[in-house]
């Protein structure tokens, strides 16, 4: 059972002892060029590779699943965005499922109380700590970009003064922390994660399904998290110095300046675990939102044909063959039949006729 | 829009937008500016601290240095050589950096960071352009 | 069956805990009641599906063919290419757990590996295994397994314990939705023949005589001329149904299951009292068939190939006899299928009309390709229009509450329409919990072929969240009656009502209108389509029926 996470937290740890020694043995221009390269290299193709893989295979049915009423007579309220019948509505419906996580806001616990009854109460912390998680990791994200572009553009520097808005700072000679200004996506990124892997840990349903692979993506992000904290509030780094290797990076001038910190090559290293880490792994779940048949087609399949691109004729029961069967009990009641049977020369016929009823029985 | 061709739409924004730094630059050198020192910084040699502890870790001890003064009435520094100094960002700092745009400015417009030092310390005499 | 099931009171001691071993790891322990027999072999064969032989699931021995991990393995391949539902949902999940209190069938079990994340697992073991290098390295620590006869019987006796009902599909982040890995899975089982036979045999016989029943012609129209005299006994009037007519305007085809069980039979004869007070009144010109004579569609359960054989008949007969559109009954699989396959695998029926009430001239546009439409949007908009001549007084002893059926629900989307006929018919309307109904609804525990009688254990703990808001209404409401729209609901409902809630009955919504609906010259009514007594309308019934 404990196999499952502590396989994934040795890895990581294994990672973290790659980095460190690594760079001990003076493998910056490793770790901080060809690896970050690779990785984003990886990261791209990867995952271009991944979604075409998907496009690849046919979407042979129209099968949403209905989430509401759906569009019929004028006087039944459509339930737009839970049923959409129209290519904007899903439009609609997907960024709901993709901005807020819709699907997931529903959840419910159910609850099994005594006499026998069962409940369903709105559980919205899965919903909280999801959305908590992405947004910090977006903002995080859109932060980092203050290390990849020169002069920073003013939406990272927007960011940056929204994510700052608290100021904490704690000054003493033996512990210092919050100069230079805490962004808050950090710490909630560390907390979501921490989060996400303690119910992991304590909810047993949870506990069951989780592989190695759920564990491990969190672990990681755990460390680039604590990397990264560590590296802007507790053990300093010279930032100049890390954009001028971050910047020849994506300048092309790749350089490896005096003075980055150790630390510093872990986070990336982390980094670009991650990012080759990614086409491999469930983390897709960001390409494969846009593909979920359930969730990205319109509702009106009885409005519009869809057609299947690998429809193929089958063999069918026509009612040719079914009249011929049953032909003399439908005359008999009174159906009207197709081919009435020619009165009497038939009887020759009727040995032929024989075989098929002989199934007959095994029916019943 | 067929199917396919908006899978391919989507592919290529999301190259666009993860290779964002790649081409927002357009590949133009953005080396880390270079350290400006002022003759008398030059000629003091040493500052408070080691160059490296000032790089990573300046702002915090210019926050220890603002508690120090302004709460306790504290205005002596004792570095760890054992030197004493004046606690003073304006007088004491700025006094051998009096290039501020060239010395402060430049480097914090690379990291991106914008310090509320100014916030107070906008009129220092001592500044020269 | 019955004496061997546990009582409610143990029945509902459900253990949520999962157990000490991982799930990879604990071996699937075949239960008797929570399985159904396998298929006849002549069922099988009829419709010319693989490797037909006896066998039994709970021998050592399942008689597969010698090849059988190759023929799955080329399966799976076959389909990731077919179905990019089925490729995206084996890649994208991230066992974040938000569906594994959703699935009925985890709740009333209390099986961990009824989660539905879990039974999708089954498959995406052997996926990651078979299909991903990653998987095949990390191994079982990943959750990657390759295909053995162990897990095969896993795959078999889970994927019969699956009603494909979509409940995870609406939490889950991605949409990803159990029941089309559910269909998936059970193709595959078909390939190498280990099919159920409560599913087999129905499509054995839906293929031959038209219903799953093996209902043959004379013996259809036999029923329902008993209906006709039933009806003739309760209202006075009698009405005259219309077989395999060409050149109709409408053809009308609902599950077979309403015309050979109660209380399905009740809404059958609804339907047939609605059609004739509309003929009488309106000229309507509507014909039933005896060889398209299902609605309800077990292919679904088998295969698509199978599905589209079986559902072929619908436009094969619409065209033959020349209708302008098709009138579907209340059914739940039958119009998943109508709903979102049938267009698709036998249109595109330009042999047809777009759909138009003949009665109120209102054009059903959301049909207008499929040609097909639902019985509640019809007689919903007769009401609407005042077409109905209609006395609810007639239903006052019932407190209704209405089911969602599954099918209909995440799979069409029609919830107003049935609410809005039942509220026009009936005075006592009461809704369950709003966790348990509309897109939310729990499935009856029976459905995708389990309503089988050897399972009736797993019918009823499946069943059990149903009839647990069934149960709530009941003793807030004193609701007695259980409306739905769908056959397997009607056969499924009563058996888990008598277990869990026996006060509560089941109807259809079309048994609810034809009691309401006057017919010109009728009798007292004093009795309805159940021949009980109406309350209130007691004193001259007793006089009444005994002329």
């Amino acid at each position: 059972m404990n196999a499952r996470y502590m396989v994934s937290l040795v890895t990581v740890i294994v990672l973290f002892l790659i980095a460190w020694a690594g760079t001990a043995l003076g493998l910056q221009v490793l770790f901080g060029i060809i690896i970050p390269y690779a990785a984003l290299l990886l990261f791209i193709v990867g995952f271009i590779y991944r979604v075409m893989n998907w496009s690849r295979s046919a979407v042979p049915f129209r099968i949403p699943t209905t989430g509401g009423q759906h569009k019929s007579l004028p006087w039944f309220t459509h339930a737009q965005f839970d049923c959409p019948a129209t290519k904007w509505q899903v439009v609609v419906r997907m960024a709901l499922e993709i901005l807020t996580f819709r699907s997931l806001f529903r959840n419910t616990r159910m609850k099994l109380k005594e006499g026998g009854r069962l409940s369903y109460q709105l559980e919205i912390f899965l919903w909280v700590g999801a959305l908590a998680f992405h947004y910090a990791f977006l903002a995080v994200l859109i932060r980092h970009l203050r290390f990849f572009t020169e002069p920073v553009p003013f939406f990272v520097q927007l960011i940056e003064n929204i994510d700052s808005f608290f100021r904490v700072e704690i000054i003493y000679p033996v512990f210092k922390f919050g100069i230079p200004g805490v962004f808050v996506s950090g710490i909630v990124l560390l907390l979501a994660v921490a989060y996400l892997f303690l119910r992991r840990i304590f909810t047993p349903q949870v506990r069951y399904i989780s592989l190695a692979s759920d564990y491990f993506p969190l672990f990681l992000i755990f460390g680039i998290a604590l990397t990264g904290i560590l590296m802007r509030y507790i053990t300093k780094i010279d930032v100049t110095s890390a954009k001028a290797l971050t910047m020849g990076l994506v300048t092309f001038r790749p350089t490896i300046p005096e003075g980055v910190g150790t630390i510093f090559y872990i986070h990336l290293f982390f980094v670009s675990v991650l990012l080759a880490y990614f086409p491999f792994s469930k983390l897709m779940h960001l390409g494969g939102i846009f593909l979920s048949p359930t969730r990205n087609l319109t509702t009106d399949t009885r409005t519009k044909r869809h057609v299947n691109p690998w429809n193929y004729p089958v063999p069918v029961h026509t009612y040719e063959e079914y009249e011929d069967e049953f032909r003399d009990k439908m005359i008999e009641v009174g159906l009207p039949v197709e081919k009435m049977p020619e009165p009497e020369p038939v009887k020759e016929d009727a040995p032929a006729k024989d075989e098929t009823p002989a199934e007959e029985e095994e029916k019943e | 829009m067929s199917e396919k061709k908006l899978i391919i739409l989507g592919l290529i924004i999301f190259v666009v937008i993860v290779t964002f730094p790649l081409w927002y630059n357009r590949g133009k050198a953005a080396p880390a500016p270079e350290r400006i020192l002022t003759d008398k910084a030059k000629a003091a040699k040493v500052c408070v601290r080691s160059t490296d502890y000032m790089k990573a870790e300046h702002m915090q001890l210019l926050d220890l240095w603002r508690d120090s003064v302004v709460r306790q009435g504290t205005r002596i520094y004792v570095s760890p050589s054992g030197k004493e100094y004046n606690m003073s960002l304006s007088n004491r700092c700025l006094d051998c950096h009096s290039n501020k745009a060239e010395f402060c400015d430049r480097c914090h417009n690379y990291a991106s960071v914008r310090p509320y030092c100014w916030d107070c310390h906008i009129d220092n005499p001592k500044e020269t352009s | 069956m019955a004496e061997e099931l546990p009582k409610p009171e143990e029945l509902i001691q459900i253990q949520h805990h999962s157990p000490k071993t991982d799930w990879i790891s604990t071996p699937t322990n075949i239960r008797k009641g929570m399985y159904c027999y396998a298929s006849n072999p002549k069922s099988v064969e009829y419709v010319g599906l693989p490797n037909a032989r006896e066998w039994n699931p709970m021998e050592e021995d399942w008689k597969l063919p010698e090849n059988w991990q190759e023929i799955i393995h080329q399966g799976f391949k076959e389909r990731l290419e077919r179905f990019r539902s089925f490729k995206v949902f084996m890649d994208i999940c991230v066992r974040c757990g938000a569906c594994a209190d959703k699935c009925h069938y985890f709740i009333g079990t209390g099986d961990p590996k009824n989660m539905p994340v879990l039974r999708a697992e089954l498959l995406r073991s052997v996926y990651r295994n078979d299909f991903t290098r990653a998987g095949r390295i990390l191994g079982k620590l990943n959750g990657a397994r390759p295909m053995s006869l162990d897990v095969l019987k896993e795959w078999w006796y889970y994927l019969f314990q699956c009603s494909e009902c979509r409940r995870c599909s609406v939490f889950c982040p991605y949409g990803i939705d159990t029941a089309e890995i559910t269909i998936m899975g059970r193709e595959l089982l078909n390939l190498i023949g280990l099919n159920i036979d409560w599913i087999a045999t129905p499509v054995a016989n839906c293929y031959r005589t038209g219903n799953h029943l093996g209902i043959q012609p004379h013996a259809f129209i036999d029923m329902l001329d008993f209906f006709v005299d039933d009806i003739e006994e309760v209202t006075g009037v009698r009405v005259e149904p219309q077989f395999n007519k060409k050149g109709a305007d409408i053809l009308f085809i609902t599950p077979s299951g309403d015309v050979f069980a109660d209380p399905g039979t009740y809404t059958c004869m609804g339907y047939m009292m609605l059609f004739h007070y509309l003929q009488e009144k309106y000229g309507f010109d509507i014909t039933w068939s005896t060889y398209a004579s299902e609605g309800g569609n077990f292919g679904f359960f088998t295969s698509h190939e199978t599905m589209k054989r079986l559902n072929s008949k619908m436009y094969a007969e619409a065209k033959r006899l020349g209708v302008k559109w098709i009138l579907g009954g209340e059914c739940g699989h039958m119009w998943r299928v109508i709903n979102q396959y049938m267009d698709t695998m036998n249109g595109p029926a330009d042999f047809l009309e777009e759909p138009v009430s003949p009665i109120t001239g209102t054009k059903f546009e959301n049909a207008k390709s499929t040609k097909m439409v639902h019985i509640t949007e019809f007689t919903a908009d007769l009401i609407k229009h005042g077409k109905l001549d209609l006395d609810p007084s007639r239903n006052d002893h019932l407190k209704v509450t209405y089911h969602d059926s599954c099918n209909t629900s995440r799979g069409m989307g029609i919830f107003d329409e049935p609410r809005y006929v039942i509220q026009n018919v009936c005075n006592h309307f009461y809704e369950m919990p709003a966790n348990t109904i509309r897109e939310n609804t729990f499935c009856c525990g029976s459905g995708a072929g389990l309503n089988a009688g050897e399972d009736m254990e797993l019918r009823l703990t499946g069943g059990l969240p149903r009839a647990n808001a069934v149960k709530y209404v009941h003793e807030k409401h004193g609701v007695n009656m259980l409306a739905c729209i769908c056959a397997i609901d009607r056969a499924a409902l009563p058996p888990l009502m008598d277990y869990w809630v026996p006060e509560v009955n089941v109807t259809g919504v079309h048994e609810l209108v034809a009691n309401a609906l006057n017919l010109a010259g009728q009798n007292d009514r004093t009795i309805d389509l159940r021949h009980e007594d109406l309350p209130g309308i007691e004193g001259e019934s007793e006089e009444e029926a005994d002329e």
